[in-house]
């Protein structure tokens, strides 16, 4: 934690490049010719309406889809950089189960329903090989203390927890074995107001106190603008305006852009 | 001029802004053009004219909020020059972390964020340790007359000029070199826009290049060390 900063400032080489990315559905184009670098620490919004290919992008650039056309790089924990496509089994299951986080829209995606909230969290960790009980659940109680869910609670299975909950769960589940970029897929879409106020504050300061990079998918230009350093704005599958957050949001160049902005409602 | 080694914090040439505005038939918005002037260490400059010649535009594009259509917006960070007119997006932000401050007319407060973590904030994300970072807080509160019983609640719920008054304790708590000020004694009583101005006083001091937009007459007589008159600036937009 005490390197958050300097890894945020110092650190010059891309975690993630995308260059020249593209996914075809038969004649259809959901997504094309997506270039940009993201660095460590750094956290990324891609906005845009339904349909224009931000959830797209998100499958390729966490290798969930593989593209056609382009490739997404990742610089791994020994510093070398290496295409998402040609890597090995275990290469994968190490971004999957350690070094990435993905956080669903729907919590229910991203947890085991059935099982408690303490197992989990504790999932993760056996994941990587953890096997002491005890040292497993002290790391789970923290993280649920953390993502504020009363630590009475970690025995109930999430499908007793409201949807704010469930949410919160799903980002400690994410978030335990220490990411270094973390995939979110509108993470407070379907929720109350005020539960996405709680969400997104707790959100923010996990991500600057921990250094995450973070990729944010969402239509809300209000989380783009609370949570994100730069935004990319997508119509019809192509990024048509990126930039500084505050930059695109306070000065749009383009004419969707500034429709995009203007659209929104003054509370 | 060019080759002249910088000592200016600012120096700005020809630096131009138009707004396109897409919604209303592409109707170009000329806003300023032919912007120059430099800011030395310790100075405080205040733009002067009338509403909607330019003046916050020109310092959002200080600031790097706003994109420049040409010139240039050099500044001096960390020892180098940077062009923020065609800076990175990854530039800009190391920039806004070690050199320019920003205080705006209005707070942008993030929901449940206790007042005093707002006011400390700027601090610890540049690596000061909490405790120490909520004490120097607390000090700048103090001294804005925010009483200590309101700094555990988010400032959503306070007055205009209590919002006005985080937001400058905010902007003036950390040691940048370079601070930028829209109107920081807009709605404030005369013995708060004292502590205001005592407080550009010891930013100067400090050798902090200032840029500021005041409205009040008095105030700009006690802080500003040079006026720069924007009129010229958007007649040649």
């Amino acid at each position: 934690m005490a390197d958050n900063t300097t890894a945020v400032q110092d650190n010059d080489q891309p975690l993630m490049q995308a260059e020249g990315l593209g996914k075809n559905y038969g004649r259809l184009s959901a997504c094309r010719d997506v270039s940009f670098a993201l660095y460590p620490g750094e956290v990324l919004a891609i906005v845009g309406e339904s349909g224009s290919g931000k959830s797209t992008l998100l499958q390729l650039l966490s290798a969930q889809l593989a593209p056609s056309a382009g490739k997404v790089s990742y610089r791994m924990r020994d510093g070398v950089m290496r295409d998402l496509a040609a890597l090995g089994e275990a290469e994968r299951r190490f971004l999957f189960r350690t070094d990435w986080g993905y956080v669903h829209q729907d919590p229910v995606l991203g947890l085991r329903m059935a099982v408690s909230a303490g197992a989990n969290v504790g999932e993760r960790l056996m994941a990587v090989g953890w096997n002491h009980y005890g040292r497993i659940r002290d790391t789970a109680t923290s993280w649920l203390e953390r993502v504020e869910i009363d630590v009475e609670r970690i025995d109930d299975a999430p499908r007793t927890y409201s949807g704010g909950m469930r949410q919160r769960l799903q980002i400690a589940r994410n978030l335990v074995t220490e990411p270094r970029l973390v995939f979110m897929d509108e993470p407070t879409g379907g929720l109350d107001v005020s539960v996405q106020a709680r969400l997104l504050d707790l959100m923010r300061n996990l991500v600057s106190e921990l250094g995450l990079a973070a990729i944010i998918v969402t239509h809300d230009l209000a989380v783009a603008r609370l949570l994100s350093h730069r935004v990319m704005v997508m119509k019809g599958g192509r990024v048509i305006e990126t930039g500084l957050t505050d930059q695109v949001l306070d000065d749009p160049r383009e004419p969707y852009t500034q429709l995009l902005v203007s659209s929104i409602l003054p509370a | 001029m060019t080759d002249k080694p910088m000592t200016a914090m600012i120096d700005i040439s020809r630096a131009k802004k138009t707004f396109t505005m897409h919604l209303q038939g592409g109707v170009e918005l000329p806003v300023v053009g032919g912007v120059t002037f430099q800011v030395q260490p310790g100075e405080c400059v205040v733009l002067s004219g009338p509403s909607g010649a330019g003046k916050s535009s020109i310092l959002k594009m200080i600031f790097g909020n706003y994109r420049c259509d040409g010139g240039r917006i050099g500044i001096r960070h960390q020892g180098a020059l940077v062009d923020l007119a065609s800076a990175e997006p990854r530039q800009i932000l190391s920039v806004r972390r070690a050199t320019i401050g920003y205080v705006s007319q209005f707070l942008r407060a993030v929901p449940r964020v206790a007042t005093i973590d707002v006011v400390a904030e700027p601090l610890i994300s540049n690596g000061m340790a909490r405790p120490e970072a909520q004490a120097r807080a607390g000090q700048l509160l103090r001294r804005l007359n925010i009483p200590e019983r309101l700094w555990a609640l988010p400032p959503s719920t306070f007055s205009g000029g209590e919002q006005q008054r985080v937001n400058i304790a905010r902007g003036f708590i950390s040691d940048l070199p370079i601070l930028l000020l829209d109107e920081p004694t807009a709605s404030l009583d005369a013995a708060n826009r004292a502590v205001v101005v005592e407080l550009i006083e010891q930013k100067k001091r400090a050798d902090v290049a200032m840029v500021a937009i005041v409205h009040d007459d008095e105030i700009r007589h006690l802080i500003a060390d040079r006026i720069v008159d924007v009129t010229s600036f958007a007649s040649a937009a």
